[in-house]
Formats: structure tokens, sequence, C-alpha cells
């Protein structure tokens, strides 16, 4: 009885550990294939300058315009998503405390919102666009993202701040706080690291979405300097090359694709270092 | 009968409130359902100002309930239904106009385990005087000294004011949570079995803290550990399945029990 335990024991644990693993190993390849992909092409210029003419058919130039515009756009989106997103995740766990029922029916339909294909925000914002008599711009990208990336910062600051223990909401109350400043100065601060990981999806999920930039930011090879310019995209600019015939705009569409994995990487590290820096008092 | 459920009845049967000096808070006519569970049923109490009043009885018998009402936390729990009235210094809690975060500020609230503020030791403290629009450093830093000193934490923490209020251990953290009530200068301390998460040494310093703080304070504990009720114990409250069943001094309640139901518990507890 007790070997066949021990066998279990082992045998759980292997399968526990080799699945484990092999999504460490199927993400190290992945980076691993696009970085060796996109070696040759990663050059200084990548990063540097803007296409130049014929640079979609091996001439020279980078990617400088997709850099900026996805940084614009996913910037943009994410500081819209949070000025509404706080709140309301806010207003969720302290005003509606009450209403489980009300609780639940908005965790659902943001659930429901984060479900939705990024295609169909496409297709939504392109819709309000020509309703508004906008053009392709990096504005209406902006919008069109942040209202892709608003349930999915709700949602996961929401998910922090229900786990914090209702021993807090009592103490903070007790001492005489109004319920803002329970909102503002302790759950804020003490769901930090929900915020924190909330920001983080929200501009991931921002800067690599290629389906609802595609009608509403447009492309173009030049830095947009006004709201109302188009701006090229790093998801755009991978599709674009990706699609041609010639190997040489093909390896550039994967140094690309190093390059936008490496702001993502960048910017999740800067912030976890944040993260860290703000919870150290936070009750564990 | 005592002095207590003298006036006890007295308001009984006069529906009126009496203002008697020695008390500071009365509780009349309260029920609490929940759903279809009535778990307090007609509570008449009066707590009489500086002193220890403990409620005493076995888990789930709605001591801590009767504690979250008289600060109106009730208020976070939908499913909690209360009905009667509460004054404290003759004003109805349950029925005030008066801005309820002031309010609470009457009441400092010590819970099971401790819940410090994610923030420095320092601001713990300092939170609820900024609430009250205090910003003069000199004043915080003073009522700082003083409020942590009352609960004999500043030597322990007068080093490292600015770190974080985890980093205490859980007994200090308690007292760090009693001596951020104690700065909003709070009539009465509620505390809801504070040291049942405290190892005994911890344990007896705030027992020990409850005793001298009674000559400013009035103090309200729930427990359900006899021996605490014996050693701090001014004032008993017996509940029992959400009904007061005795109360009086320590010295009649425990020498003399009146109802079986306190005799089993005497009996069991010990």
């Amino acid at each position: 009885m007790n070997r066949r335990k021990i066998i279990e024991e082992r045998l759980f644990k292997l399968l526990a550990g080799i699945a484990t693993y092999s999504l460490i190993a199927i993400l190290a390849f992945i980076i691993l294939v696009i970085f060796v992909k996109g070696f040759n092409a990663l050059t200084f210029d990548m990063i540097i300058k803007t296409p130049k003419g014929g640079f979609y058919y091996g001439g020279e130039g980078g990617v400088l315009n997709a850099i900026i515009g996805s940084l614009y756009i996913a910037f943009g989106a994410t500081l819209i998503a949070a000025i509404i997103g706080i709140p309301a995740a806010l207003y969720i766990n302290v005003h509606l405390i009450k209403k489980k029922r009300t609780q639940n029916t908005i965790r659902f339909l943001l659930d429901a919102l984060w479900g939705i294909p990024s295609i169909v925000y496409g297709a939504f914002g392109f819709t309000l666009m020509l309703f508004l008599g906008m053009n392709a711009s990096l504005l209406a990208g902006i919008i069109t993202v942040a209202l892709l990336i608003t349930p999915i910062m709700v949602r996961t600051f929401d998910e922090v701040l229900s786990t914090i223990p209702i021993g807090l909401h009592e103490a903070t109350l007790a001492l005489g706080s109004t319920k803002t400043e329970m909102a503002l100065k302790v759950l804020f601060k003490q769901g930090f690291s929900g915020f924190i990981t909330a920001i983080l999806l929200a501009f991931g999920r921002g800067i690599g979405d290629a389906a609802s930039v595609l009608f509403t930011a447009g492309y173009t090879d030049l830095i947009p300097v006004n709201l109302d310019e188009p701006a090229a995209t790093l998801p755009l600019a991978i599709f674009f090359q990706l699609g041609s015939p010639i190997p040489e705009v093909r390896e550039r569409a994967f140094a690309s694709a190093t390059i936008l994995t490496f702001i993502i990487l960048a910017i999740s590290l800067g912030a976890r270092f944040l993260s860290k820096q703000y919870s150290k008092s936070n009750l564990k | 009968m005592n002095s207590y459920q003298t006036l006890n009845n007295l308001v009984l049967e006069n529906n009126v409130q009496i203002p008697e000096p020695e008390s500071i808070l009365t509780v009349k006519n309260l029920n609490v359902y929940v759903h279809q569970h009535h778990i307090l049923k007609d509570i008449n109490l009066t707590i009489p100002k500086n002193k220890i009043t403990v409620l005493l009885g076995p888990s789930g018998c709605g001591k801590t309930t009767l504690l979250k009402c008289m600060n109106k936390l009730t208020d976070l729990h939908k499913e909690l239904k209360v009905t009667g009235n509460i004054f404290i210094e003759g004003d109805d809690i349950l029925h005030t106009q008066t801005y309820l975060p002031e309010l609470r500020q009457k009441m400092g609230l010590l819970s099971q385990r401790p819940f410090p503020l994610p923030m420095s030791i320092y601001k713990n403290v300092a939170y609820g005087l900024k609430l009250k629009g205090i910003r003069d450093k000199k004043l915080i830093d003073y009522s700082v000294e003083k409020n942590l000193s009352e609960v004999g934490l500043w030597n322990e923490v007068k080093d490292r004011l600015h770190s974080p209020a985890t980093s205490l251990s859980i007994g200090q953290q308690q007292r760090l949570c009693l001596a951020r009530g104690l700065a909003v200068k709070p009539r009465i301390i509620l505390a809801d079995e504070p040291t049942s998460a405290l190892d005994p040494i911890s344990s007896k310093i705030i027992e020990n803290l409850f005793k001298d703080l009674k000559k400013h304070y009035t103090i309200i504990l729930v427990t359900h550990v006899l021996r605490q009720a014996v050693r701090i114990a001014d004032h008993v409250v017996f509940m029992y399945n959400g009904e007061i069943i005795e109360q009086g001094s320590p010295n009649e309640l425990f020498k003399n029990p009146k109802t079986q139901k306190l005799k089993e518990y005497l009996t069991d507890g010990n």
C-alpha cells in the first residue's frame, strides 16, 4: 500500500513538473525562434529610422514609426483605461459591497466584454469613427484600444481588491474614514500590486493587438505628431512585412516582433519593481 | 437586582432614554435578523462608563454581531437587518442624523486579529488624526509618541517608526491597532476577542493595558474565554443563542449563577 502511494506521489510530481517546465520551454522556444529568424535584420537602423523609399521591398529604413505609434497608442489607451478603470474597480468593492447581485452582474458583464474578440472592437471603433466624422487616426486608435482594455483593467484590479479582508474595511471605517478615504488611502494601497498587474495586462494587450487598430489607427511611414494623424503600430508592421514575398522583409517582421517582445518585457520588469517598492507595508 | 438591570427595567417601562451619569451606551430592544434567522433577540443593555464590560458566551451566540451594531459596521453586511435603538451619549446611532464617520470616531475598534493599515507604523497612528483634519506636524508627532507609549510600544518602535507596520510581531501589531484607535480620542473601545490570535504573553499585555485604560475609556470586550472574563471584567454580560441570559458583576455571576445555561458554561469552561 505504502509503495503504491510513493509511486503515485512520484508520478504526479513528475507529470506536474513536465507540464510546468514545458510551458516555460515553449515560451523560451517562441522567443528564440523569433530572435533567430529576425537576428540578421535586427540592426540599429530598425529602431532609430522610419521606413525609407522601398523599405517594403528590402530598401533602407526601420520601424521607428511603428514603435512610436504603438507606444503612443498603448500608453494613451492605458491612461484612459486607468482613469475609468480604477474608480470603477474601487466602486465595485466599496460602494457595492452590500449589493452582491449587482456586483456579480457587473463582473459577469465585464468578463463578457473581456471575451469579445478585438476585431469586434475594431469594427465598433470604425463605426464610431465614421459616425463622428473622424479619419483613421491616433486618437481613434487610442479610443478603440481603451475600449478593449478597460474591462481587463477593471477585472484584474477588482480581483485583487475583492481579496482584501473585510477586517481591513472595518478597521479603516472604525477610525472614522469615509468610504472615499478608505478606497483611496487604504484599499488602493493594499491592492497596489493588483493595480500594477492590471496596468501590465492592459498595456500588454493594447500594444500587442492588431485587429483593433487595423481600421482605426491606420498605417503610415511617418511618426504622428498630432492626435488626428494616422499612426503605425508594431503588430501591423509585423503583419504587413510577414506577408511580403521578399525574404529580407520577412526577416524584418521577426526583428519587429523581437522589438515588441522586448518592450513588453521591459515594461513588465519595471512595473514589477515598482509594485515591490510600493507594497512593502501591505498586509500579507 | 443590580443597578444596571434596574436601569434597564426603567428604560423598558418608561420607554424613554434616561440620562444616567454612570452609563455611556444603552442598547434598547435590539433585534438582528439574517434572512429568516433571528440572531439577536430583544437585547437590552446598559454599558457602565469607565468600566470593562465583558460580553461572554460560546462562539456563534451573537457577541460579535452585537459589538458591530455598536459602531454600525453592520452596514457592511447586507444580509443583516437591524431594529431597535443604540444610544451613545444620548444619540441613537441606528437612526442618527450625525455624520457616520464622526460617530465612529467615538469608538475605537480592536478586532480578532490585527489589521494594520498598509503604511508605516507612524502613519498608522497618524491616520485617524489626519482624517480629523490635523495637519500640525508637531501635534501629530506628539500624539504618535503619546499613544504608542500608552500601549507600551514606543520604546520598541521609536527607532523604526517609518518601517512598515507589518514588520511588527502580531502582538505588537495588535497594540499598534489599539494605539491607532486611541489616537482619535474615542470614548469607548470595542474589542472583539482581541487576544484570540496572540500568545499568552502578548495577551497578558493587552489585558493589563485594558485595566489601565479603563480610567479614561469605557471598554467593551467580547470573549469566549472564561478566565479572561474573570481576570478583567467589571461587568459581565452572558449571552447564549442570541439572548442575554444573565448579567451582573463577575462576583455575582461566577459565584452564584442563576440560570442553568450559565452554570453549564462555567462548568464546561473550566
